[in-house]
């Protein structure tokens, strides 16, 4: 089944691998990734769907939560949330066929972004079910060629940020948060 | 307050700031400046013979101590030699700092001589991981490495030093904060949910403490034995929390799994209530996990959330650090005892009358004849040379878990084994970072003779410094653990594991310059190990055991932890006559 995660990242060096390495030791397999700077450009915002057993669920957004750069994790599978997808495809159209083409483009709210003799290059946006109708119907036309954005997916209520507070430097060779050894 | 220096000089002085007195490492082309500047500088520096020897001797330094150990090794194969170290640390959560040199800046990507991607390669095998990109980050990140590898739930963390910025003159300004706002803790636990917990304890007819590894790290063995005393359970060790509980306690049962005693394993099968402190539910813990514990809820308790309910779903979870967490969960126990102390005190006694009976009728007892040494004699004998009290390094195999059934330890930190990982030639570069860190503590390296020659190299290391490890050899001429499987699983097809080429031991620590003596006799065995203790010198004893004796209790691999066999198949009957 597949699930849609939402993490808010540190744009640190390594921090992409990290995330996905996460994902990969535990045997998640990745269905799509896209990640984009959010308003603070210290920060990134990452969509990662991942397809695991429902019942793995909470554990992989505790994995998920592990990395040090990644300040939230979270669940967008059943919060409300929207979720979204582009994709841009090449579709060869003969005369005879550019109006019905043009006609499905509109059904779906695609927008023409290339036309030429030999076809159009559209892009859609929408939820990933829509786009893999969109998609089946516009295959029907012959030969054809697509590039998909992956999902991206914010959750419609926003979920409070809890960070951890800065801590002094240069004591850490004991436990200090935890128990002295002797 | 700021001071012109070199990158290298920088990082020695944070180092220092962090409280290290020595580094285990090895030299190479990278790290030069880096040892230019140990040249006068405090910091002790252990030369090891090999990096994965220098990261196993730091894991040594850090288990026996409870401190950051730190290793230090070159770019390209250097840092890929610290790999396997790195992945044990992870594995048994132990506090490390590794710093590798790496080719210059400039150089990096373009498959420069001794470049490997160290930054990638240890992704997987660290807690966290560091390439310096400016040598003005290093003071703030050696000191985010050591709070990550200590913090929290402990482990490995590298720091990739490119040769330019250890070189480089930069301004030193001592870093007062760490901030890593995503790094979030939870040490004090939930207080409801101890409420919670100390209700299920008293309502338990059948409570069983499970205690592990985060014992040791939290250093809360006070706080366990307060905590078993209290409701007077009886209490199960795995093998990275030996130690946690004084092995002469009375209710300490002894460890549990695939080589655990039969009455931990019935405890772990009948209890109805898992008190589970610092575990992560192991497959050699549970043997078949469905299987596991059928009867009993499961209370969790761990700092790191994503063990709770990873292999078996905890009844109540509690995300904190042991010590505070079992601190307030014994508070919580007193103040409920007069209402519920005695709700099922007579079921508790027959609990623990039970438990006594398992242990009287398969105990743990070691096998000794008087033709040949058998290994579990030979750990009952350092165990009681110990007392209790030694260090035992041990490295992976049969001896490992004899000396997890027969040596006793009264106190954390003693024993030191390689436990998630297993990885051999862990013992006696461990005893050797153990043995820096307490130079006048007794320490063996209790190892096999397979592992014991992965690690020989180190001999040099324990003639350099004088380290008067003792270091003894089981010697079965196998690799043993690998036979009693290749017996018992596939169908006794004995294969690539007969490895009675060995070394004359007297030979070969005589060429090192100090003693070792090979015994074959069980009659020379407690005489040889005494006269090895008392040389003032490092001592190599190479015991030659029985060489196909097998360790036992087992539980075959896929099996429940009841599905217990407690020795080698009987010979087949022979057939009535008609």
């Amino acid at each position: 089944m597949l699930q849609v995660i939402s993490l808010l990242v540190e744009n640190k060096p390594g921090a992409l691998m990290r995330i996905a390495g996460f994902l990969t030791a535990r045997g998640y397999n990745i269905e799509s990734l896209t990640v984009a700077r959010t308003l603070d450009p210290s920060l990134s915002r990452m969509t990662i769907v991942v397809d695991v057993d429902p019942s793995l669920r909470e554990q992989v957004i505790k994995q998920m939560n592990k990395p040090v750069n990644v300040l939230q994790a979270s669940d967008l599978t059943d919060t409300r949330s929207v979720v979204r997808e582009m994709v841009l495809m090449k579709v060869r159209a003969p005369l005879e066929k550019r109006t019905a083409v043009l006609k499905e483009a509109e059904i779906f709210g695609a927008r023409v972004i290339d036309s030429s003799l030999d076809g159009f290059a559209l892009e859609a946006t929408g939820d990933p079910e829509k786009l893999d109708e969109f998609i089946d119907i516009m295959r029907s036309y012959g030969e054809f060629e697509i590039a998909r954005s992956g999902i991206v997916a914010m959750p419609l209520k926003t979920k409070k940020l809890r960070l951890a507070p800065p801590v002094p430097a240069g004591l850490n060779n004991m436990h200090i948060t935890q128990g002295k050894a002797k | 307050m700021s001071s012109l220096m070199s990158g290298a000089r920088m990082l020695l002085e944070c180092l220092q700031r962090e409280g290290v007195d020595c580094i285990f490492g090895y030299p190479g082309g990278a790290t030069l400046t880096l040892y230019d500047a140990l040249y006068d500088h405090p910091i002790h520096h252990v030369l090891m013979r090999h990096e994965q020897n220098a990261c196993f001797a730091a894991q040594g330094y850090a288990r026996s101590t409870g401190r950051v150990g730190v290793c230090c090794a070159t770019s390209g194969p250097g840092a890929t030699n610290l790999v396997t170290g790195l992945t044990n640390a992870l594995m048994d959560s132990i506090p490390l700092v590794a710093i590798t040199g790496q080719v210059i800046s400039k150089l990096i990507g373009s498959d420069a001589f001794q470049e490997a991607d160290t930054f990638g390669i240890t992704r997987a095998c660290t807690k966290h991981n560091y390439l310096i990109k400016k040598a003005e980050d290093l003071p703030a990140i050696l000191h985010e490495a050591f709070y990550l590898a200590a913090s929290g739930r402990p482990g490995p963390v590298l720091i990739d030093v490119p040769k330019d910025m250890f070189a480089c003159q930069v301004h030193y300004a001592p870093v007062s904060t760490i901030r890593l706002p995503g790094y979030k803790m939870n040490i004090e636990g939930h207080a409801g949910q101890i409420r919670r917990a100390a209700e299920m304890i008293w309502q338990a007819e059948k409570p069983l403490v499970y205690a592990g590894g985060g014992i040791i790290l939290s250093g809360a063995s006070d706080e366990l034995r307060e905590l078993v005393e209290t409701i007077n359970a009886p209490a199960v060790l795995t093998l990275m929390g030996l130690g946690g509980l004084p092995s002469w306690h009375p209710n300490f049962v002894s460890m549990p799994g695939m080589h655990g005693s039969y009455a931990a394993n019935m405890g772990m099968t009948h209890t109805d209530l898992l008190i589970s402190l610092g575990v992560r539910f192991d497959d050699r813990v549970t043997g078949r996990l469905s299987a596991f514990a059928p009867h009993a809820k499961v209370i969790h308790v761990d700092i790191d959330p994503a063990e709770i309910g990873k292999n078996r779903a905890a009844d109540l979870p509690i995300v904190g650090d042991l010590k505070h967490v079992l601190r307030s969960l014994c508070e919580a126990l007193r103040e409920l005892r007069p209402s519920m102390g005695e709700l099922k005190a007579a079921a508790r006694q027959a609990w623990n009358a039970q438990i006594a009976q398992w242990q009287q009728e398969h105990p743990l007892v070691p096998a000794v004849s008087d033709t040949e040494i058998k290994p579990q004699h030979v750990m009952k004998e350092i165990d009681r040379i110990s007392d209790g009290r030694a260090i035992v390094a041990s490295d992976v195999g049969q001896h490992q878990m004899w000396a997890a059934q027969f040596v006793r330890f009264h106190e954390p930190r003693l024993w030191l084994t390689s436990g998630g990982l297993g990885s051999m030639g862990f013992g006696l570069p461990a005893a050797i970072g153990a043995q820096i860190a307490h130079p006048d503590k007794l320490v063996f390296a209790v190892v096999g003779d397979g592992g014991f020659q992965m690690s020989i190299p180190e001999l040099a290391t324990l003639a350099t410094y004088a380290l008067p490890v003792k270091v003894v050899i089981v010697n079965n001429g196998y690799l043993g653990m690998v036979r009693q499987w290749q017996e018992m699983f596939y169908n006794n097809r004995i294969c690539a594991v007969e490895i009675e080429t060995f070394p004359d031991i007297e030979k070969l620590a005589g060429a090192y310059g100090f003693k070792g003596k090979t015994i074959e006799s069980p009659y020379e065995l407690a005489a040889a190990l005494e006269e090895a203790v008392k040389d003032p010198g490092p001592y190599v004893l190479n015991v030659r055991v029985s060489p196909y004796e097998n360790v036992y209790p087992m539980v075959p691999s896929g099996g429940a932890l009841y599905e217990m066999v407690f020795g080698p198949p009987e010979p087949a009957a022979v057939p009535a006559t008609k």
